[in-house]
């Protein structure tokens, strides 16, 4: 059994793991009431015991009996502690989950890479089962010959290996308004960075031939999916050209049904619904489709009324992912790790500030690698936490020159209303407890 | 043009197409595509009307289909119902605090309706519906937005002298000219601003999910909240469906599990409007576990149509279900049940099968 000794401590006994729910250190909550009541900041896990911490004096299970064999899981899953870190929907923003979409738990994740499994979900009409065998890509329109492709064929073209961030143009879109939702996952959580492999979509595109289409300079290509939204979208040629990838593997697998297995359209840099899933048709043409997503959605209405169309690129942005709302500092005052992700679809990541009062100063942080274009980067500031209330920010910067803007800044260009690309510096406020929250500060 | 537009086509196109390779380059992979693919496939339908097949249709019959098809999720008048689109109205808010943004408000085209309904409506039964029936649903829609009389016929001969609201109301992405510029350079280190006050709290609003769902599941190996912490996707349904004939009354005991996997796939054509399975809930249609045998229209808390009401005292069994599924509007006229029915005889088998496995 678990019990509470005199000195707030918790002792497991000798064959019992720390399981019983009422463990008070279990929960975020749990952990902060308990430690408020022990006076402030405690030290729960290396804390030195009068006999030494049982954890080590004391024969654990693990240490004496056996694991799992090998095939117990054929396929392996995060261990079951880790069971929070999955994605999460936020019911009212959408009529129904089959037309939705949910966030990645980036506050629980380091390093860039995202796990497959808990990479952000978003569907028009659901996520469709396809197999290999029933894949077909259909190139037509304005090329010498039109060409359908099985899967094994795409498979036989050179391949390619890069790594993307895939960012939804409404990321942070809930936030114009005002600070709404209440963790980086939510806030900042339509986002994921795999390394895909596939081949070119210019490959494709001439192993059709582009004599037909003439003059490249304004000529498109419009890309659409196999599922019953089928999502179309219109590239401008030159970005076909430029880097677009026909993906069928991320992370080194099979791309997820969810992220549209077999085959799926990487467009680096840009907004995520041009990134077709389940592709199965591309058309060179001579005009943009102007289908209903880039249209009447993913356009950005402005403060006048007009709304700006094509605004494809994601613009440099970052954000702290820890501490966050989701993610609070349990350990009281000492070192602390600050962390986040930057990222820009103009270019690579080459600095990103911090600032701990809200905007007034800024440290330069570390970057745990060189940015890479149009990728994740991930940043480090080590701090000595004084114990005293903050006001967390990150600010990123591109290989452009571009700065990373305030929410000021962007509301008096757009205004309130332009929904998409919010890429604004965000503030978590971080108090003497540890618990962080979503605020706007002036 | 973009920055990123002009960049491109002065310089990486140009070299990118100096390289344009030579045709001993390709592979000689894939097939030609036979026209009959191509024109199965290719259906999209531009702004100048390239793409639009022969056809018409009138608003009266637009409003017959359009309420038959469409009204469940986006209302008789297209004004939408719950957090479904709205398809009418709002024009004159795009400069206002929460603009509302429909056909009539803010499509710059309405060949963008046209494909879009052609293509992927209604939600769950796409493709099912013929030319003249989109043509009419369009027609149906300008006339919900005030944009046409109620005698008019949508075709595809008079389908660009229709003029929309919103048409000038976009211009193209100039972020490179009213936002990269001011925002570009050394930003300020130090003494950046004097004070620092919260002007707002998202705790304050309170519309963050409830962390309850998520905590449980750091608390270790509580075996309950394994189960809450498990992928969505090992859904009741399936769970089900592998185990049909234990729970199931003696007549149901001999359905075959294939059929009943079978069935399981049909039914993602019910999904967007009927849950099934631990927790099932009404949606736009009532959840269906236990639907073999269940009296019709018996479901608390289900607002039914008139029809199903007049219909109370009857017992859905495979004979009615049946009929239901291959004619849903010959079966009941004006219900809420949109679909438009299994015509294959094995669909409908299967899915029978799959509901008797759910009781």
């Amino acid at each position: 059994m678990i019990r509470k000794s005199d000195q707030n401590n918790v002792t497991v006994t000798k064959g019992e793991a720390m399981t019983d729910s009422s463990n008070p250190w279990s929960t975020r909550r749990g952990f902060l009431k308990a430690g408020l009541a022990a006076g402030g900041a405690v030290a729960a896990g290396g804390a030195a015991h009068a006999a030494g911490d049982p954890l080590i004096t004391e024969t654990q299970p693990w240490a004496q009996g056996l694991g799992d064999g090998v095939d117990a899981t054929p396929y392996g899953l995060p261990i079951k502690y880790e069971g929070d870190v999955v994605r999460r929907n936020v019911e009212w923003l959408t009529a129904d989950t089959i037309s939705s979409i949910n966030f990645t738990p980036i506050h629980a994740l380091d390093g860039t890479i995202t796990p497959q499994g808990c990479a952000f979900e978003r569907h028009h009409s659901g996520a469709i089962e396809l197999r290999k065998e029933d894949y077909r890509l259909m190139i037509n329109g304005l090329v010498d010959q039109p060409l359908v492709f099985t899967y094994e064929d795409l498979e036989r073209f050179p391949r390619v290996n890069k790594t993307f961030f895939l960012e939804c143009a409404a990321n942070t879109g809930m936030e114009w308004a005002g600070a709404q939702l209440n963790g980086a996952q939510f806030t900042h959580g339509m986002i994921h960075n795999m390394e895909y492999t596939g081949v070119t979509l210019r490959t494709l595109l001439e192993e059709a031939g582009l004599g037909a289409a003439g003059d490249l300079k304004d000529k498109w290509v419009y890309v659409e999916g196999a599922d019953a939204s089928s999502n179309g979208r219109s590239i401008p040629m030159e970005k076909a050209l430029d880097d677009c990838m026909i993906a069928f593997k991320a992370n080194g697998e099979a791309l997820r049904k969810e992220h549209g297995y077999p085959v799926r359209l990487v467009v680096p840099g840009w907004e995520g619904n041009m990134w077709v899933k389940w592709l199965r048709r591309i058309e060179v043409m001579d005009q943009a489709v102007q289908s209903r997503e880039e249209t009447s959605k993913y356009t950005d209405t402005l403060e006048d009324g007009t709304s700006r169309k094509w605004t494809w690129v994601m613009d440099a942005k970052s954000v702290v992912t820890s501490p966050s709302p989701q993610s609070p500092i349990k350990h009281g005052p000492g070192p602390l790790v600050v962390t986040g992700l930057a990222w820009s679809g103009r270019g690579a990541i080459e600095r990103v500030d911090v600032s701990t009062d809200g905007g007034k100063t800024w440290q330069t942080a570390r970057l745990a690698q060189p940015g890479q274009p149009m990728a994740l980067t991930r940043f480090y500031l080590d701090i000595n936490w004084d114990g005293s209330e903050m006001f967390l920010q990150s600010r990123a910067m591109d290989s452009t020159g571009y700065v990373q803007p305030t929410k000021a800044q962007l509301r008096e260009v757009r205004g309130l209303n332009s929904i998409y690309h919010n890429n604004c510096i965000q503030t978590w406020w971080v108090k003497a407890n540890g618990e962080a929250e979503n605020v706007e500060v002036s | 043009m973009s920055k990123y537009r002009n960049l491109v086509i002065g310089t990486a196109l140009a070299t990118s197409l100096g390289a344009a390779p030579a045709l001993a380059d390709k592979l000689g992979l894939g097939r030609p595509a036979l026209p009959e693919e191509i024109a199965a496939w290719d259906i999209d339908v531009s702004p100048d009307g390239t793409g639009l097949p022969v056809g018409s249709g009138s608003v009266e019959d637009g409003e017959m289909i359009f309420s038959e098809n469409c009204a469940v999720c986006h209302g008789e008048f297209a004004e939408g119902v719950d957090n479904w689109p709205k398809l009418a109205g709002g024009q004159g808010t795009l400069d206002r605090e929460d603009p509302l943004k429909t056909v009539g408000s803010y499509w710059p085209y309405l060949s963008t309706t046209w494909d879009y309904v052609n293509r992927s409506m209604p939600f769950g039964n796409a493709q099912s519906l013929s030319d003249d029936d989109v043509y009419a649903i369009v027609a149906y829609i300008l006339y919900s937005n005030d944009l046409v009389d109620d005698d008019f016929v949508l075709s595809n001969e008079n389908f660009l002298e229709v003029e929309m609201p919103n048409a000038e109301g976009f211009i193209i992405d100039d972020r490179a000219e009213t936002e990269y510029p001011h925002w570009t350079g050394e930003p300020c280190m130090t003494d950046c601003k004097d004070s620092v006050e919260i002007t707002m709290r998202a705790a304050v609003l309170d519309v963050t999910p409830d962390e309850e769902g998520a905590e449980p599941a750091a608390e270790a190996a509580a075996p309950a909240q394994e189960e809450a912490a498990a992928p969505a996707e090992q859904a009741p349904a399936e769970e089900a469906a592998a185990a049909p004939a234990e729970a199931a009354p003696a007549e149901v005991a001999a359905v075959d599990p294939e059929l009943v996997a079978a069935g399981e796939k049909v039914f993602k054509k019910c999904k967007a409007c009927h849950e099934v399975g631990d927790g099932a809930k009404n949606k736009t249609g009532p959840q269906l576990n236990g639907v073999l045998g269940r009296d019709i229209a018996s479901i608390e808390g289900f607002r039914y149509s008139k029809t199903f009401m007049d219909m109370v005292g009857q017992t859905w069994d495979a004979a009615s279900m049946d009929a239901f599924l291959a004619d849903p509007k010959g079966f009941a006229p004006k219900t809420k049940m949109s679909f438009a029915g299994l015509k294959k005889e094995d669909d409908r088998a299967a899915i029978i099968a799959y509901l008797q496995s759910l009781q």
